[in-house]
């Protein structure tokens, strides 16, 4: 069974008393470990359907299986529990709590986890240390760049150890030497701990490194295929 | 869901990250409590000190003195005399006892001790009017106040001042250089409530306080007189009764003013104990009504909060927290508000308390309940008003949150 499965996918939206349907049909089906861009204008349907992939969203209708299970079945409460243990996210804005300092940050998920307080740190230690953070620990959003920013939202990602993480533009704030260091982190966890990440880009540059990339159009996948030039380094 | 301990850390982070909202918000909160605090201290302390006046003046308790205003208009009696005393005794019904009382203060002296004291002079009916034990010895008697004996019977104060160690009883004091013998001690009384020394007094025979202590011209003559009453409903009566024998006797025509006055000082104390719970529960209602209005202030800093943070809100919901997680959040955020809010409240309220009874002279009273509640009602409206924005915030959709600018 495919790890993520999305089938016949359609979403409406209501604008005034019209009923505009956005998606029509998306079929989808990624495996453990890939590495798949998500390409397309703006409007194309690409930051909706990851809305949903991210159980942030509902569809109107279609299926959505994630790791074998049925998240159409499941309401507000129980998609929590997937976003927190299944799902990593990371956002163009970063959406880091401000005031807050990059542990705090990063111990987020596993604070609502019910971790203890002293896994907690360490756990968010280490996963400030595999960004390259080792410096940065006590920072606070404001006292870090944007591509650091972005590496704390990473390790926030990773720290619950989801085995899927999804971005949603993650360089889209940033400029094109860091957009690359940060292209290569997701590329690094992608290949050294085997977690599979789906990515949603604009630009060919991002997408390049990505093994797999999909187009989307007008509500609908285009193309879908492999990367044969994936982007070394 | 996340520990208590967690959620109280992020609320206490959270509100840090505010400082001056919070202090201002919790300021309602503060004044509320302490309103609430200082009223009820304040009310509770003015009724004690009513109710101890009550008990040193002894109930059902009446007094008559002459009326000095109308002194120089009449020609007539002017003063009370011992028979106005016992005519009031003899005739007026509903009467318990009638004690006529002569007040004076003189230097008292035992060998080498003297010690100035106020000096009463009465029959056997003043302990039972105004209540005083015997603890040793015997009161003074009917045969005493007719022969006049040189007796006396002593306060524990003057025990403790001029007999200290010494069993008095027996022994002879000299008043304007009369001597006296103590035949008996009163159990003490203590402090009244406006801070005398009730134990401070001697008593001696009414006739011989008027002819040893203070001489009068005229014979007979005596300070007030003491009535104490059946019973409470009969004091209007005593009253009535009493006013119209003693315009009889002092022959006072239809029309001239009274050259005499009867109060009825139980009433008048029972009417002030009324005013007084009156105006406490009014000046808690107040105080509730502002703790109420603190609450509401919590409530639009809330509100205000939940927008402010909606995309927090957002983040925390896509990083896994429940609905239940972000409105306890919030509802703890409200509470611990009110609560520190509610102990400072306490604090500026026991000061507030003594500050407003300097005015009355009555110490306020604070009880552990009354602060107890003052700081549970503080948590509950804390929790009240905190519950709407806090369900509020717990509704919001994790897409919708995050998109939010």
């Amino acid at each position: 069974m495919a790890f993520v499965e999305l089938s016949r996918i359609t979403k409406s939206f209501t604008l005034g008393s019209d009923e505009v349907e956005i998606l029509h049909g998306i079929n989808l089906t990624v495996e453990k470990g890939e590495f798949v861009a998500m390409m397309g204008p703006s409007g194309s349907g690409k930051s909706t359907t990851m809305n949903i992939l991210g159980c942030l969203d509902k569809p109107t209708s279609g299926t959505y299986l994630l790791n074998g299970q049925n998240i159409n079945d499941l309401e507000g409460d129980d998609l929590a529990v997937i976003r927190n243990g299944t799902i990593g996210f990371v956002f163009q804005g970063f959406n880091l709590l401000q005031k807050t300092n990059a542990m705090e940050n990063v111990e987020l998920p596993l604070l609502y986890a019910g971790m203890p307080k002293k896994e907690r740190r360490e756990r968010a230690k280490e996963a400030l240390i595999q960004m390259g953070l080792e410096d940065r620990l006590y920072h606070e959003p404001t006292q870090l760049s944007g591509g650091q920013q972005q590496r704390v939202a990473i390790a926030r990602g990773i720290v619950n150890r989801a085995p899927i993480i999804m971005a949603d533009e993650p360089t889209g704030n940033l400029d094109s030497k860091t957009s690359d260091e940060i292209m290569k982190l997701f590329k690094k966890i992608n290949e050294e701990d085997g977690i599979t990440i789906l990515l949603v880009t604009h630009e060919p540059e991002v997408a390049a490194y990505a093994k797999r990339i999909v187009h989307f159009k007008d509500g609908m996948i285009t193309s879908d295929e492999m990367n044969l030039a994936v982007k070394i380094s | 869901m996340i520990s208590m301990t967690e959620i109280f850390r992020t609320a206490i982070r959270a509100l840090k990250r505010n400082k001056t909202r919070s202090m201002l918000t919790a300021l309602g909160i503060i004044i509320g409590v302490a309103s609430v605090i200082a009223a009820f201290a304040v009310g509770a302390g003015a009724n004690k000190s009513i109710d101890e006046q009550i008990a040193s003046f002894g109930s059902n308790f009446i007094i008559v003195f002459p009326d000095r205003s109308a002194m120089s208009t009449t020609g007539t009696t002017r003063y009370l005399t011992h028979s106005d005393a016992l005519a009031i005794e003899r005739e007026v019904s509903g009467i318990e006892a009638v004690a006529p009382m002569i007040d004076t203060s003189d230097s008292v002296v035992y060998g080498n001790t003297n010690w100035s004291t106020s000096i009463t002079g009465s029959t056997a009916s003043f302990s039972i009017v105004r209540e005083w034990e015997i603890e040793s010895g015997r009161d003074i008697n009917e045969s005493d106040v007719r022969q006049g004996t040189k007796v006396a019977v002593i306060g524990k104060t003057i025990v403790n001042k001029m007999f200290p160690g010494e069993n008095p009883i027996g022994k002879s004091i000299r008043i304007k250089k009369v001597p006296f013998t103590i035949i008996g001690v009163f159990a003490s009384k203590g402090q009244s409530s406006m801070g005398d020394d009730q134990d401070d007094f001697i008593l001696v025979p009414l006739t011989s306080a008027q002819r040893r202590l203070v001489r009068y011209n005229m014979p007979g003559r005596i300070g007030n007189i003491f009535i104490k009453g059946v019973s409470m409903s009969a004091l209007s009566y005593i009253q009535s009764e009493t006013e119209i024998l003693l315009r009889e006797r002092h022959k006072i025509k239809p029309g001239e003013a009274d050259d005499f006055a009867v109060r009825n000082i139980s009433q008048m104390l029972e009417a002030r104990r009324k005013t007084t719970t009156i105006m406490s529960m009014l000046l808690g209602s107040i105080a509730v009504i502002s703790l109420v209005v603190g609450g509401i202030g919590i409530m639009n800093i809330m509100l205000v909060s939940v927008t402010e943070r909606t995309r927090e809100i957002g983040i925390r919901m896509a990083v896994g927290a429940k609905s239940l997680d972000i409105r306890f959040q919030f509802l703890i955020e409200a509470v611990v508000l009110s609560m520190v809010g509610g102990t400072l409240g306490i604090v500026l309220g026991v000061f507030a308390g003594y500050a407003l009874a300097s005015f009355t002279s009555a110490p306020p009273i604070f009880t552990v309940t009354s602060i107890m509640l003052a700081f549970v009602f503080s948590a509950l409206v804390g929790i009240g008003f905190g519950y709407y924005p806090a369900w509020k915030a717990s509704l919001l959709n994790p897409i919708d949150a995050l998109k939010y600018e």
